[in-house]
């Protein structure tokens, strides 16, 4: 596979690798994806009192591009307000990424995993959402986990 | 000790043609150029000896005669000419053909093509090492069955089928048996009499041979196995396939063979003692490591293995250094991962982190020690990016999460 320069950089030295306090009421937490596809994507944001998004971390199991583009996503959304977050697209990570056509379901995914952990993270606070429109945005729902003896 | 890398550890894909093969084949591409059809004169003569004695040293490494060998441009070409050649030449008999889900695809899209014009196939489910039984294909053979196509040796997982069992079987039934022997051929021993062998398909580059050239081993007695050309023309090979012979890729493929026959047992010895080095330093080192394929009947130079939790194209990425395959999604351009563990029973998420691992003649053992050194750090890296593996340590049990993606 013919990666860019960025997805090598982002996959060599990813940002942001890590996991929030996902009980904390401050975070928010979208898992997407599925093992079963080879792509499974972990997004956590961290919003203060104003609605700024202070942290962003991500695990991604999935190939060099999906953790470039979920790595680029975490880079992208620190200091943004979760208003602003929605505007975060997969083009805009494809185009920065040079993705090729076969590896563009990555950015989606990346974009997945963050209206998961914004909708997350407005569910826990009470926000409702604003209504913003998007083409049949499908915001997937946060998995069930269950902790076995945790 | 520094070793040359990328470390090379995918010769089931290709091997580098060995020197000696390339001293021969020099000639032929140089002063001795003639056609070996051309035998009116001396150009064409010395071509035609040079094929011949190809014949003979290809012929003894699988047990036949020189006659019976035609040349092709490689196992895919073969395998089209036995299936596509038998069901065309043997329609009135009937129209049905045994091969099993885990050929390659040159034969698997041959049988489809083949079901496009009716012809029935059916393809037999392996067991979870990869292998099926003689009783699996005596059961399928119905009285319109004209064809079984096994391959003796698989290619990502390294299982051998039973062919000698098998092989039996066909004899006893009057199925004429062909054998993809593309992996097995100068790795393992191969024997078309004792195995019961009537068509037997092999490549040069997969036994240090240049690409390109192969051959299709037709048996001329007992019984005598007719085909339908699939390359019409000049009437070369007997009328089985015509096209001017690829002479220095013949003489190649010769040279190769002859080696093979030579060193096939040391070799296999010791790359079995290497694979084994290889697999148990890894799993020594690493927790969920899986191991896909049979044992003991298996090709000596081939370990296939899943990593748990974390994707084979991202651990290639990281472990740029070692030259592997891996039957994730992400590596094909058609993400689906491979089929052939699908078909042996690998979940998918494991299939996703599968890494096939094929020593060969120049393996060293300071390359299987720095393989090992990098696949453990580029697991260990990736695992402490995997959502999955956290979760998993977590005390998550994997199976019962809704994920959204399904």
């Amino acid at each position: 596979m013919a990666y860019s320069d960025k997805v090598i950089d982002h996959f060599t030295n990813p940002r942001n690798v890590g996991s929030l306090d996902k009980s904390d009421q401050h975070v928010g937490t979208g898992i997407v994806g599925a093992p079963a596809c080879g792509d499974v994507m972990k997004l956590q944001i961290q919003v203060d009192e104003d609605g700024t998004i202070v942290d962003a971390k991500f695990k991604t199991f999935g190939c060099g591009s999906a953790i470039a583009s979920s790595s680029l996503a975490t880079e992208w959304l620190k200091g943004k307000k979760v208003s602003q977050a929605h505007e975060l697209k997969n083009t805009d990570i494809a185009e920065e990424l040079s993705l090729p056509p076969v590896k563009l379901h990555c950015s989606v995914l990346a974009e997945d995993a963050v209206r998961a952990a914004i909708a997350d993270w407005k569910r826990k606070n009470g926000v409702a959402d604003d209504g913003e429109p998007a083409e049949q945005v499908d915001v997937p729902q946060p998995i069930e986990v269950k902790n076995q003896g945790a | 000790m520094p070793v040359k890398t990328p470390i090379y550890l995918d010769y089931n894909a290709t091997t580098p043609v060995d020197e000696r093969v390339l001293e021969a084949m020099l000639p032929f591409l140089k002063e001795v150029f003639g056609n070996a059809a051309s035998t009116s004169h001396s150009y064409g003569t010395t071509a035609r000896a040079a094929v011949d004695k190809a014949r003979v040293q290809v012929a003894e490494l699988i047990g036949a005669e020189a006659e019976d060998i035609i040349w092709t441009s490689g196992a895919t070409e073969s395998d089209n000419l036995a299936i596509k050649g038998v069901a065309e030449m043997y329609a009135s008999r009937g129209d049905h053909i045994i091969t099993c889900k885990t050929e390659h695809k040159a034969v698997l899209d041959t049988c489809r093509k083949l079901e496009g014009r009716g012809v029935k196939v059916t393809y037999l489910q392996p067991d979870k090492t990869g292998r099926v039984t003689a009783e699996q294909v005596a059961e399928a053979i119905t009285d319109k069955t004209i064809l079984i196509t096994l391959m003796a040796a698989n290619n990502e997982i390294g299982t051998l089928h039973p062919i000698a069992e098998i092989g039996r079987v066909a004899k006893d039934r009057g199925v004429i048996l062909h054998s993809d022997a593309t992996q097995a051929v100068g790795k393992a021993p191969v024997n078309v009499d004792e195995m019961g062998i009537d068509l037997l398909s092999v490549s040069a580059h997969k036994i240090y041979g240049p690409k390109g050239v192969g051959c299709l081993y037709v048996r001329r007695r007992g019984p005598r196995v007719r085909l339908v050309c699939q390359m019409d023309g000049g009437g070369h090979e007997r009328g089985m396939r015509s096209g001017t012979l690829n002479v220095p890729g013949i003489v190649g493929l010769g040279a190769a063979a002859e080696i093979c026959r030579a060193e096939m047992a040391d070799e296999a010895s010791r790359l079995r003692a290497l694979r084994d080095r290889l697999h148990s330093g890894l799993t020594g080192r690493l927790d969920y490591v899986e191991f896909n394929g049979h044992a003991t009947e298996r090709l000596a130079n081939t370990v296939n293995l899943s990593f748990g939790y974390v994707e084979g194209e991202s651990l290639m990425l990281k472990a740029k250094d070692i030259a592997v395959s891996s039957a994730s999604a992400c590596t094909s351009a058609s993400l689906e991962p491979s089929f052939v563990l699908k078909a042996i029973g690998v979940p998918d998420e494991l299939a996703h982190g599968s890494i096939r691992f094929s020593l060969g003649r120049f393996t060293t053992e300071e390359e299987i020690d720095h393989a090992i050194d990098a696949i453990v750090k580029a697991v260990e890296e990736l695992r402490q990016l995997s959502p999955l593996y956290e979760m998993v340590k977590e005390g998550v049990d994997l199976s019962e999460v809704q994920w959204s993606g399904e």
